[in-house]
């Protein structure tokens, strides 16, 4: 099977780790991977922020970046949702509101992507240790993905989870938001981290690089012995 | 005085909220459990999104039809002997209730709870008017002895206050000896309103639902203040906002379950009460005047607008029980007596983006509201709407922002702009960084990394990696 890999911005400069595992993951479950070097930001920083014209120009790109692809991929549940959107975005242009819903039908998030189009639930990773997992709102509420991760990581041998308190809460990143109002995202996310830190986990697990980078970067600046794992490492960790 | 609540600019205000630490272990507690109770009374009638998709459609067919309702409820009230009022302003409408109150030469007015008089600020204007104001639901009643404190929540006004706090205030102001238990609080207040009760001239209530089809208008309570407010003065007026009315009592039974499982997790609360005009021939009890008062206060400029939806709202503050940004600033962090997402979306369409512009901002754009809300308003798709207003229409987004998205939209749309751009980051921000981590960013990172660590640019970023294992160097 053909996949097109949709990287995301923040894995392509920050976490290029995800993207390796993510790559490495998918070729072991025997997928063949396309990255197209055209591809840039899906548009989400400036669209959130209000400048939803100067965001177009991005979408139009990866539109046409994607426009080939049988199936495109990410490690990113945010940024799929940003791609759902699309079709609302471009509503009142027919041309484009075609090719976005085109783009929109076919994107996936990673683990939606394993156990609804491959039809797996059992990656063969092992990795040991107790984790807890942070379910991004962007992931569960605007996506609905829900159930493919827990049903994953359930599947990683040696892994011990603990559910997080106040899960559906959310981080405090909600991008330019952590540093527009970071006042109050520093009041979420020490509330997120300390809700970690109850669970005794030494891995925090999440799917989303925007929380990951926030919940990471407070447990980093606060001294805390947790990990933080993309579920692309810990599905690839044997 | 308008809506707006409190002083300061709005980072003043959410300090004052984050450094309140009673306020937020209150904030926090009653979450949890008004949360909770929520999830368990929505979930108990099995199809509950059934019943939002129900209720949104009586909801959105009521705007589409607002002036046919309105026409109908208000023929019905005069048939029955009431007035009514169709009040376009805020001053309009207490202009009104002032000349009642003058005539009926009222010294005296019992409340019922009602948001849309504290929007339109009634009570100063009764007591310029040389009247006594007394406010009957307990959490009204509390922070109107409490030096009029501002409502911080539209349906637990004294939500910020703990029972220590009410304690204090009613020692303080009423002579209280007994201890912080719930109930000898409200024996005493209970007590007192009695007096009150028997006393007033006039009664004036909100309205959660008008029924056009009847001339009815009805209230939802857990204390029974509103029933003595309606049935013991002679006089009554009610005050409702233009869009809260149903067709029939069929919607009304719909509309009215999901306000009290959204609001406070109950079937249905102690009392509903409906009402229908001044008291006839035969009744035992109500007024022997009724007024009703419709207030517009700037509702018929969102009608037909892009924020039409907002105007489903039926106030049982959901979002606001679920919000996690409300959660840590309080509601009087708003400025306004709309707080939560409720509020962040409808001050600035009431009150200008002037005095509201950074409420839409206050969101992380989670979608917990949008989610919760039984109506289905897509809040957090409101609150980005005014996002994008004010980036367009109003030019009060910041210069360094506008210039930073503007060089977005360059970088993101030309790749390889974006490839040079991610290409040089680990050299432009080789000064600030500790080996894998940025701890003090330059720029829009100060913000960022004044709370947290910021990773550092990879060196071989993920295209780089690709490029070279698909040249057989990375395998």
């Amino acid at each position: 099977m053909k996949v097109t890999l949709f990287a995301t911005c923040l894995v392509d400069m920050f976490q290029s780790n995800v993207g390796k595992a993510t790559v490495e993951l998918l070729e072991r479950l025997g997928c063949e991977i396309i990255f197209p070097e055209s591809q840039v930001c899906c548009g989400q920083p400036a669209y959130n922020s209000g400048y939803v014209r100067e965001s177009k120009e991005a979408m139009k790109r990866m539109i046409r970046t994607f426009q080939n692809a049988e199936y495109v991929v990410s490690p990113s549940g945010s940024c799929v949702a940003m791609f759902k959107e699309y079709p609302h975005i471009f509503k009142e242009d027919h041309e484009w509101g075609l090719l976005a819903q085109q783009l929109a039908e076919k994107t996936y998030e990673l683990t939606q992507f394993i156990v609804d189009v491959l039809h797996i639930e059992d990656v063969g990773a092992q990795l040991n240790g107790k984790a807890t997992y942070h379910t991004s709102c962007h992931m569960t509420r605007l996506l609905g993905v829900k159930s493919a991760p827990m049903i994953l990581l359930n599947n990683v041998k040696g892994l011990e989870y603990t559910e997080l308190p106040g899960k559906e809460q959310c981080c405090g990143f909600g991008g330019t938001f952590s540093v527009k109002m970071a006042q109050i995202s520093e009041q979420m996310v020490d509330e997120k981290v300390t809700h970690v830190e109850e669970t005794g986990a030494d891995y925090l697990i999440g799917a989303d690089a925007g929380c990951m980078m926030n919940i990471g970067g407070r447990i980093d600046r606060t001294g805390k012995p947790i990990k933080v794992m993309h579920i692309a490492e810990v599905l690839n960790s044997r | 005085m308008t809506m707006k609540i409190g002083t300061g600019d709005f980072k003043e205000r959410v300090d004052q909220g984050i450094h309140d630490s009673f306020m937020r272990g209150a904030v926090a507690g009653a979450q949890e459990r008004m949360g909770t109770r929520r999830n368990d009374a929505a979930e108990e009638l099995g199809n509950w999104e059934d019943w939002r998709s129900h209720g949104e459609e009586i909801r959105q067919h009521v705007l589409e039809h607002l002036d046919y309702y309105l026409q109908q409820l208000s023929e019905n009230i005069a048939s029955r002997g009431g007035h009514v009022f169709f009040a376009q302003t805020g001053e309009e409408a207490n202009q009104y209730i002032q000349d009642v109150v003058k005539r009926k030469n009222a010294k005296k007015v019992v409340k019922a709870k009602s948001m849309v008089t504290e929007e339109i600020a009634l009570n100063d204007c009764l007591k310029q008017a040389g009247c006594e104001v007394i406010e009957t639901d307990l959490g009204e009643y509390i922070l109107q002895v409490d030096d009029h404190d501002p409502p911080s929540h539209i349906v637990v006004p004294a939500l910020h206050k703990n029972k220590e706090q009410i304690r204090d205030v009613f020692a303080e102001r009423l002579g209280y000896q007994k201890t912080s238990k719930p109930e000898e609080l409200a024996g005493h207040a209970r007590l007192k309103l009695r007096e009150e009760f028997l006393s007033a001239d006039i009664g004036i209530t909100g309205c959660n639902f008008a029924v056009a089809e009847t001339g009815s208008f009805s209230l939802v309570t857990n204390e029974g203040n509103a029933d003595l407010v309606t049935a013991l003065p002679k006089t009554q007026i009610t005050v409702m906002g233009m869009e809260r009315l149903v067709p029939t009592f069929e919607e009304l039974e719909v509309l009215v379950s999901l306000l009290t499982r959204s609001a406070v997790g109950q079937k249905l609360t102690s009392y509903i009460t409906v009402l229908t005009g001044p008291r006839e021939e035969f009744d035992v009890d109500g007024p022997e005047e009724f007024h009703l008062v419709i207030v517009d206060n700037g509702r018929s400029q969102i009608l037909g607008g892009e924020f039409q939806s907002i105007l489903q709202c039926i106030r049982c503050a959901a979002c606001i029980n679920t919000c996690p940004v409300y959660r840590h600033v309080g509601g009087h962090s708003y400025g306004s007596i709309y707080s939560g997402p409720i509020g962040a979306v409808l001050s600035p369409l009431l009150g200008g983006y002037e005095d509201y512009k950074e409420l839409p901002y206050a969101s992380t754009l989670c979608g917990a509201c949008t989610d919760v809300c039984p109506v289905k308003i897509p809040l957090h798709q409101l609150l980005h709407k005014h996002r994008q207003n004010i980036v367009e229409n109003t030019g009060q987004a910041p210069i360094s922002e506008k210039l930073a998205m503007k060089a977005f939209g360059l970088g993101a749309a030309s790749p390889s702009l974006y490839k040079l751009g991610s290409k040089i980051a680990p050299a432009a921000m080789n000064p600030f960084t500790q080996g894998d981590k940025i701890k003090k960013g330059p720029g829009p990172l100060k913000a960022w990394t004044e709370i947290r660590d910021f990773p550092a640019p990879n060196k071989e970023r993920f295209r780089d990696w690709y490029k070279n294992r698909d040249k057989g160097g990375n395998q």
